[in-house]
């Protein structure tokens, strides 16, 4: 920061012909962004192109072999079974998640927009669990979601035997969605909860006037208007979904079987776990395809369903 | 939507944000009192809301069990550093590229916003080779540097530019005619302004980085070095079993004291993230 202090010259001094404001500016401007610029160069565009370098090769870290095998990895990559498992356990998630999530996170702020005493209590209680460290949550979890723990513990007091949730597969799978969902569902809810509060109240009351039953106005005037915050966090909730490691490292290492085993966990495994460092880096770049081509689709959704741009 | 409510279905409505609370917070408490919980207690029938009888030793087995002390000032240390770093970095390039006028602004500033395309998991394997050539496995740089400089900063710079983008420019404009370099500017009038977005970048880059858990595991490898997330699924027995209440008692140490920061400026918090940047 200093630097552009330095080298660009103070207005004080008389104007030399060569640093025109123009040309200072342009001095100013390069270098605020160079730490970011040369960043982003170093720890994301460099290692893109590392990734995609790695992944044409076989690497064994043991042996010490790095060799050119062009296309090799991709073929296993079509042929890897447990991949089109773990694609399956990856899709399921992110959709089960998704859907949680956001219906969840409308219906906590719809009901958080009614004017109820004490309201911001409730708001502030809802969304203590994404200030909550994330290991710390999927530890109490884990307890909680024991064979003899508290869940099934209340669930035995109304006469219910509870499952082994996190050694069933399906009962595996809705656990790490659950508690991915109620961790983070705070953040979408404020979200939506400042969307709803930017709706003009004038709207409402001319729907009431017309004698508009709640849902309809809820379909026809909120959900139109508040479309542009759903889209934006929906690609935010489903790029965060493809991320979710820890959770699952901590509750049930992608197990029973590979019924929790999502892409970036198995990447994990394949690079750190087993060094299949060449083979880990197909993944990954199989997992920036997904992710690409995931927000570019909603992006691209946009124009057709978001009512009102601005 | 807000019209006045009758009475019988206001009582409906707190019936219902009750029973949808439980997930949200009998976890947190339920942390807290296993916590202090005898080890024959924690899994008792029925469950025991309140403990029964209190056994605090599990919390000087934390300390005793590890260096829990340097593990809390390492993850402490780092998430100030990146918060620091991040604010600082990303309020710069935002302002850049919402107000200053440069060659390739719009093509710098689409190259950088590829980092939102690219989570850092995808670069996890070439950023441990390269840390592991620069001898920086197992220490906590890689930890410092990828979030300040690396995709995670990106949105941070975003929020930061979207917010810039509406600040009027005429307060900018008359310091400009008083002389005023773009320095000056930016530290002077625009930083003081921003106030609000920089509260939100800095609460989520600080639990970003207080929550990180991948990175940690790849690349530190000494128990001093550890973070908290990973510190706290340490505490298991001979047989890779979890020490529950020991692990409970770390993990209430985690995470009550952000969550009573939380709780005494949560509306800074709560209104911080709602309204910067996002929006736009």
């Amino acid at each position: 920061m200093a630097v552009a202090e330095d080298n660009a010259p103070s207005e004080g001094r008389a104007p030399s012909p060569f640093w025109t404001i123009a040309r200072r500016d342009s001095l100013a401007g390069f270098l605020f962004i160079a730490p970011q610029l040369v960043g982003i160069v170093t720890f994301v565009l460099i290692p893109l192109g590392l990734v995609f370098w790695y992944s044409l090769h076989e690497w064994n870290v043991l042996a010490g072999t790095f060799t050119y095998t062009g296309t090799q990895n991709y073929r296993m990559l079509v042929e890897d079974g447990s991949l089109v498992e773990v694609l399956g356990t990856t899709a399921v998630f992110s959709a089960g998640l998704v859907i949680f999530n956001m219906s969840l996170a409308l219906l906590l702020a719809v009901l958080l927009n009614q004017k109820l005493a004490g309201i911001t209590v409730f708001r502030t209680l809802f969304f203590s669990p994404v200030v909550v460290s994330l290991v710390a949550w999927t530890i109490v979890w884990g307890f909680l979601l024991q064979k003899n723990g508290g869940i099934n513990g209340v669930l035995q007091v109304f006469g219910i035997e509870g499952p082994n949730w996190l050694r069933g597969e399906v009962t595996a799978m809705i656990s790490v969605i659950a508690v991915q969902v109620f961790k983070n569902v705070g953040l979408n809810m404020v979200l939506f909860l400042a969307a709803l509060q930017g709706v003009p109240n004038e709207l409402y009351e001319a729907a009431r006037i017309d004698g508009a039953p709640r849902f309809k106005q809820f379909r026809r005037i909120t959900l139109p208007l508040i479309s542009p915050t759903i889209l934006l966090t929906s690609i935010i909730t489903i790029v965060g979904s493809l991320q979710v490691f820890a959770q699952i490292a901590v509750l049930t290492q992608g197990g029973p079987g590979l019924s929790t085993t999502v892409l970036v966990y198995y990447l994990y495994q394949q690079a750190f776990q087993f060094h299949f460092f060449g083979y880990g880096s197909t993944l990954s770049i199989l997992l920036f395809v997904i992710v690409a081509v995931l927000t570019f689709a909603q992006w691209q959704m946009r124009k057709r369903i978001v009512f009102h741009e601005n | 939507m807000k019209t006045e409510i009758p009475p019988r279905l206001k009582l409906a409505l707190y019936g219902l944000l009750c029973v949808l609370l439980i997930p949200f917070v009998f976890p947190t408490w339920w942390m807290v009192t296993s916590s202090v919980k005898p080890i024959s207690d924690i899994f008792a029938f029925p469950p025991q809301l309140l403990p029964q009888s209190y056994d605090w030793s599990t919390y000087s087995r934390v300390f005793e069990l590890q260096p829990f002390v340097r593990q809390y000032w390492n993850s402490a240390y780092i998430a100030a550093l990146v918060t620091a770093g991040t604010m600082i970095l990303s309020s710069m390039a935002g302002y850049a590229f919402a107000r200053i006028r440069f060659p390739f602004a719009n093509t710098i500033f689409m190259v950088v916003l590829l980092g939102l395309l690219i989570p850092s998991e995808v670069t996890i394997v070439p950023l441990f080779q390269m840390f592991l050539k620069a001898g920086m496995v197992n220490t906590h740089w890689p930890l410092i540097l990828v979030p300040i400089f690396g995709a995670p900063s990106v949105f941070a710079t975003f929020v930061m530019r979207q917010f810039f983008v509406t600040l009027p420019v005429e307060l900018e404009e008359a310091a400009r005619v008083d002389g005023l370099g773009r320095f000056k500017i930016f530290r002077k009038i625009a930083l003081p302004l921003a106030r609000p977005a920089l509260a939100s970048v800095a609460i989520f880059t600080f639990l970003h980085s207080w929550n990180l858990y991948l990175e940690p595991i790849v690349f530190l490898s000494s128990a001093d070095k550890f973070t908290l997330p990973q510190a706290l699924t340490q505490y298991v027995d001979a047989y890779g079993g979890p020490m529950w209440n020991i692990q409970l008692a770390a993990a209430t140490l985690t995470a009550l004291p952000v969550l009573i920061v939380f709780i005494i400026a949560q509306k800074q918090f709560v209104e911080g993230l709602a309204h910067t940047g996002l929006k736009g």
